[in-house]
């Protein structure tokens, strides 16, 4: 199987916020929370670089790890997802995620949180595959679907990777030999434990 | 458990604080907002449901278990023009998958595309026709509404003429609504007929058109991938074109090429170009010569280009023999070390391009600074012919069509001229007599000094522009060179927030008789002001709910299909101006071409029509059936040359989009042209020549007093396959005949253009040849129908035949006025236009001193125009929450400003001011603020929320920037001054 990944080239994010709205479309998610985001450093200076972020479905999810409820599960094409029947919407996994990736519905006074929600890398979650079910909760399952996640897809300057590890590194591995610069797969170190040799 | 998170924390690079922007020190746009806009009071969050993500009344729509019907369309945003696939289920749009095929945007989007559908579902269009009552918002019917418009503006044509109805049209339109609009003008009897290009492009069509013939981008964005050296002046792609930067960073990365970006900001675009130079706002003039004075100085020019192709670089070299590198740098702050090396890499690695946007148009030098970058272009042989060019990035995803097609108060559709000769050929086209046009006009009396001029004098006198439409209300009568003032604004897609001297508008607003606006959206119109009666909402669909072509930057014309029939009451622009047309009594001629479908025209019809008749801008070729050949199969375009293989069925050699000059009949399978002026190729692969549009010689005084003839016919330089292998004026019947020519036209052809042509059928050219004979006959020879001139360096018709710099009207450098002034006060355009005025006010007040600071604008990648559509869309507006300024730290310490509190930003004219978020930040330089354009709905410090119909207010309101911006217009196309200001900020 292939080992799902993303990988965001920051020599090619303008922030076009492209990703954060074709993910809300395709999803339907709600305002306030945010599957992907996009982070800018040194704003408006030399050295402005942007980076498209998400859940990067990490080997050894640090997630899955702080569960209290085990929510969480990695499907075999290393995508992690959780099940919101599960979720207590405790935020232990707010805390241990690198990303910032876990989202949590406010449903009440008091900060009190709803059940988490995160990017699926459009593959939906524990129901059925292209039920109305898994929908609802998950959003839409492109993956069961033989497409890749919508915000790489609709990426403007395709920047923005998504597919098998070894071929997106290809990928990126050709484009910065040939332009001869690249600052690196951004987080991969910290997701999948291994970086872009170039 | 415990040891593995632990574990994690330790993996020390904090990421999710630099995720959350928190940590990096480095306060940046989006988390500034992000922050701000989580207190913000007027934003409606939208709340999830425990646990799911999707609202429940969305499920219903979309069934994944089922399969969709694809359909295609345009994005309705910038002019790219990305191909948007659609996901219909039971007549819902219920997703939106990449358009893989396309080889514009190869199946990307930016934040606005991608979020196109909420368009289609969002409740906060505008349902049913309202009318305001004594304030109050009545809902009424279709039938009410029309039949009171149309009473109404007969009862002002009666009283006050028909120059007293303003029409303001859309670059949102389909071609074919465009080009029924202006003929809606035609109709009614004005030229007052106007839209978005005014105050995005028009300096750019005049300057551009009056250089080498036609006023577009002579290249593509595909194109660009061809470059060594790509220049942006004025230019922000990164947010305001965000798809093509796909194009230019496969450019920059393939060919290691120079990406060089000229900007007062460091902006995205910025961020990724290899050079970055900031000046002081207005002084592109001064740039482009700093740099051609290194390029001459070192004879980096392309010596034979320029002789066989322009006319008049001499008299270019000696004004720029005046800008040194100390005047230049002390004019546009720009070091004399760095302009050198910019100006040697544009010239010598080549191929080079130019890329501008309203950073150079937006300007009283507007047309002035376009001539400038074209001079640039020529000086160094970098016009027609891959990678080079002048790639204008237009704005709206039809503004160039709108513009081809008429929506323009100093032209008729395609460019044929406000002359007896134009309007015989439309009025030929459309098969009505001429006669009935010259009656529909007013005559205007003597007033104000000014002679009388009869109905035909004004059908054939541009109208109002834009800019000026609340002046053309408020000023005394006798200063508006019309019948009377503007009484009526007809608004068809247009914000009311675009344009400057907002406090202006205002008060126009409130003094017309009846304001009808047309739109998805309330829009800033509506909302702006305190009127209490005559005003209008018309729902108009967008263009996801109708059919229609539409002609993004590069000249390619794309089908869009209709996704789904108009949601609520809403009707597109065909069905509303057929309604009213038929109202107001000249329904059965003008749309007696078109086969009709209940009340709405067929739009291939409408197409067909303009086929037949714009032959002057090659638009005669794009049939409906072609161009729907080409959306079929996209992919089978190359995504560099946009050509599809020879051996296609139905678009073989014909390249994406048949960007126009798509030559003769469709029979005829012109390919279209890629790249204007392109002497590479033939004529029939898309070649060509530099337009001979201004006479075929000209007079040259010698020093000693005499004159001399010059050519201004290409020398030696013709188009690949030509008969003619030298310059050669335009084609008429006549020149046909004395080359021997006429014997290759049918018979039928020959009938036609004597009919045309009356007792003097050799005048009959090759634009108003309606048999098409002449063009056909020239394709075969290979030559150009429009002749072989040369680019002209120097345009004698414009006020500033060679462009000149001067100081922007309200500039911080009061001690460069005196040197380079502005232009003297004069009348255009049926008002006076007093810069002058102004600057010596200024100057005397003393304004620069008590604002110090300059004030530009620009976009936004969430937004786009006045932000109507993009600020009611949940999806995008959640991005971008509060109005702000943009203002150099050193600056805000100065003031006291903090980063995220509220500032006043006030403007030099009638103590307009601004409430707006200070953003402290170096993306501008010190004695520079920015705003961005798209903002509406607070005025002055007041929330005007309450103003818009219950439900239809834009989920994020704020105030505008043209609330401070000033006066300030370019002489040849009323274009405003949107750029260089003067304000001043203080905490509020």
């Amino acid at each position: 199987m292939a080992r799902m990944k993303f990988l965001c080239d920051a020599d090619r994010c303008i922030e076009c916020n492209a990703c954060v709205t074709a993910c809300k479309n395709e999803h339907d998610v709600p305002w306030g929370i945010n599957r992907r985001r996009v982070v800018t450093i040194n704003d408006g200076k030399p050295g402005e670089r942007s980076v498209s972020m998400a859940c990067m479905h990490c080997t050894d999810a640090p997630c899955a790890a702080v569960c209290p409820v085990n929510c969480f599960y990695t499907t075999a094409d290393a995508v992690v997802l959780h099940s919101k029947d599960l979720c207590i919407g405790c935020g232990y996994c707010f805390y241990a995620c690198p990303f910032g990736a876990p989202q949590y519905p406010r449903v009440g006074n008091f900060g009190s949180r709803g059940k988490m929600d995160k990017c699926t890398y459009c593959a939906g979650g524990p129901e059925a595959d292209l039920t109305q079910a898994e929908y609802v909760k998950y959003g839409a399952n492109r993956l069961a679907e033989g497409k890749l996640p919508i915000c790489a897809e609709m990426c403007s300057t395709k920047a923005l990777l998504a597919g098998d590890g070894k071929i997106i590194a290809e990928i990126y591995k050709e484009r910065v030999t040939r332009r001869g610069y690249g600052s690196g797969a951004w987080g991969w170190k910290t997701a999948y434990k291994e970086t872009v040799a170039i | 458990m415990l040891i593995k998170r632990r574990d994690a924390a330790a993996r020390s690079p904090r990421l999710q604080a630099v995720a959350a922007g928190l940590a990096s020190g480095a306060l940046d746009r989006r988390t500034f907002l992000k922050r701000s806009g989580l207190t913000a009071g007027g934003v409606v969050a939208i709340g999830a449901s425990l646990g799911s993500v999707r609202k429940a009344e969305a499920i219903a729509a979309h069934d994944h278990s089922k399969s969709a019907e694809r359909k295609m369309n345009m994005c309705t945003h910038c002019s790219v023009g990305c191909s948007i696939v659609g996901e219909v289920q039971n007549g819902v749009w219920v997703g939106q998958e990449p358009a893989w095929d396309s080889p514009i945007n190869r199946g990307t989007h930016c934040a606005k595309g991608a979020a196109s559908r909420e368009l289609v579902f969002g409740d906060r269009r505008l349902k049913y026709p309202l009318k305001l009552v004594n304030g109050q918002w009545q809902r009424i019917s279709w039938d009410q509404a029309i039949n009171e418009v149309g009473d109404k503006m007969m009862e002002i044509r009666g009283k006050s003429g028909a120059d007293s109805v303003y029409m303001l049209g859309s670059a949102k339109f389909t071609n074919e609504a465009a080009y029924l609009f202006r003929k809606f003008g035609a109709f009614w009897g004005t030229n007052s007929v106007d839209h978005q290009a005014r105050i995005c492009h028009s300096t750019t069509v005049a300057g551009v058109a009056n250089t080498w013939g036609y006023g577009a981008q002579t290249n593509s964005y595909n194109d660009i991938r061809k470059a060594k050296t790509i220049v942006f002046m004025g230019s922000n792609a990164a947010e305001a074109h965000p798809v093509s930067l796909q194009h230019i960073l496969t450019g920059k990365e393939t060919n290691r090429a120079n990406v060089i970006v000229f900007d007062p900001r460091f902006t995205r675009t910025a961020a990724h170009a290899t050079e970055f130079v900031r000046f002081r706002g207005g002084t592109d003039i001064a740039v482009i010569w700093g740099m051609m004075w290194h390029i001459f100085q070192n004879g980096w020019e392309d010596k034979e280009f320029i002789r066989q192709r322009v006319d008049g670089m001499e008299q270019i070299r000696a004004e720029v023999a005046k800008w040194t590198p100390d005047e230049v740098q002390r004019v546009t702050g720009i070091p004399g070390e760095q302009l050198k090396k910019v100006a040697e890499t544009f010239a010598k690695q080549r191929p080079s391009t130019f890329i501008w946007c309203m950073g150079g148009t937006q300007h009283t030098v507007g047309t002035a600074n376009v001539r400038a970058y074209c001079n640039l272009l020529l000086a160094t042989g970098n016009v027609g012919a891959e990678g080079t060019g002048a790639n204008i990035f237009r704005g709206h995803t039809n503004v160039q069509g709108a513009t081809d097609l008429g929506l323009d108060i100093g032209t008729l559709p395609l460019y044929y001229g406000l002359v007896e000769g134009g309007w015989r050929h439309w009025a030929r086209v459309w098969g009505v007599p001429y006669d009935y046009f010259v009656s529909r006009f007013d005559e205007v009396p003597a007033k104000g000094g000014r002679p009388a001029r009869t109905a035909k004098q004004n059908m054939e006198t541009p109208g109002i522009p834009s800019t000026r439409w609340f002046d053309a209300v408020t000023h005394k009568p006798d200063d508006v060179d019309q019948k009377d003032n503007v009484k009526a604004m007809f608004v068809f897609g247009h914000g009311g927030n675009t344009i400057p001297r907002m406090p202006d508008s205002v008060k126009a607003l409130e003094m017309l008789d009846l304001l009808v606006v047309a739109d998805p959206h309330p829009t800033t119109f509506a909302a702006l002001s305190n009127r209490k009666n005559g005003t209008y909402l018309l729902p108009i669909c967008t263009n996801f709910e109708t059919d229609g072509s539409r002609t993004a930057s590069n000249r390619s014309i794309q089908w869009g299909e209709k996704f789904v029939e108009p949601i609520f009451e809403s009707k597109d622009d065909y069905e509303t101006l057929y309604l009213l047309a038929k109202k107001l009594g000249f329904a059965d001629q003008m749309f007696k071409n078109y086969k009709m479908v209940g009340n709405k025209p067929v739009p291939e019809d409408i197409l067909r029509e303009i086929n037949r008749g714009g032959f002057s801008t090659g638009y005669s070729g794009q049939s409906p059936e072609r161009i729907k050949a080409h959306m079929a199969n996209q992919g089978k375009f190359d995504v560099v040359t946009l050509r599809a293989p020879a051996n296609e069925a139905s678009i073989g050699g014909d390249y994406y989009g048949l960007p126009w000059p798509c030559w003769g009949k469709p029979e005829i399978k012109h390919p279209g042209t890629h790249i204007l002026y392109n002497t590479n190729l033939h004529v029939k692969d898309g070649g060509g020549t530099f337009r001979a549009r201004f006479g075929v010689v000209r007079e040259e005084k010698q020093a000693d007093g005499t004159a001399r003839q010059v050519s201004m016919l290409a020398d030696g330089s013709f188009s690949q396959g030509s008969a003619l292998t030298d310059g050669y004026p335009e084609f008429t019947f006549g020149l046909f005949k004395k080359l021997g020519w006429d014997s290759d036209l049918t018979a039928a052809e020959v009938e036609q253009i004597t009919a045309i042509g009356g007792n003097n059928p050799d005048t009959v050219g090759w634009a108003t040849d309606l048999s098409g004979g002449i063009i056909r006959v020239c394709l075969d020879k290979g030559v150009l129908p429009y002749g072989n001139a040369k680019a002209r360096a120097v345009a004698y018709n414009l006020p500033d035949p060679v462009p000149v710099h001067r100081e922007p009207i309200y500039t911080p450098r009061t001690d460069l006025v005196a040197k380079y002034p502005t232009r003297p006060d004069g009348r255009q355009f049926r008002m006076a236009n007093i810069g002058e005025t102004f600057q010596k006010r200024a100057l005397e007040q003393g304004v620069a001193k008590q604002f110090p600071i300059i004030l530009t604008s620009g976009r936004l990648v969430e937004y786009e125009g006045g932000g109507e559509e993009t600020r009611s869309n949940k999806w995008l507006a959640e991005l971008q929450q509060d109005m702000f300024v943009e203002i150099n730290p050193a600056d805000a310490s100065e003031r006291n400003i903090r980063d995220g509190q509220f500032v006043w930003v006030s403007g030099p004219e009638g103590n307009a001011r601004a409430r707006v978020k200070a953003l402290v930040t170096e993306r501008v330089g010190k004695g520079v603020a920015f705003m961005p354009f798209h903002f509406a709905g607070w005025f002055q410090g007041a929330d005007q929320r309450g103003n818009y119909p219950k439900g239809t207010d834009p989920i994020v309101l704020g105030e505008s920037v043209n609330t401070v911006t000033t006066y300030g217009y370019d002489p040849v196309t009323g274009m405003h001054e949107g750029k260089v200001t003067l304000c001043q900020i203080r905490a509020a």
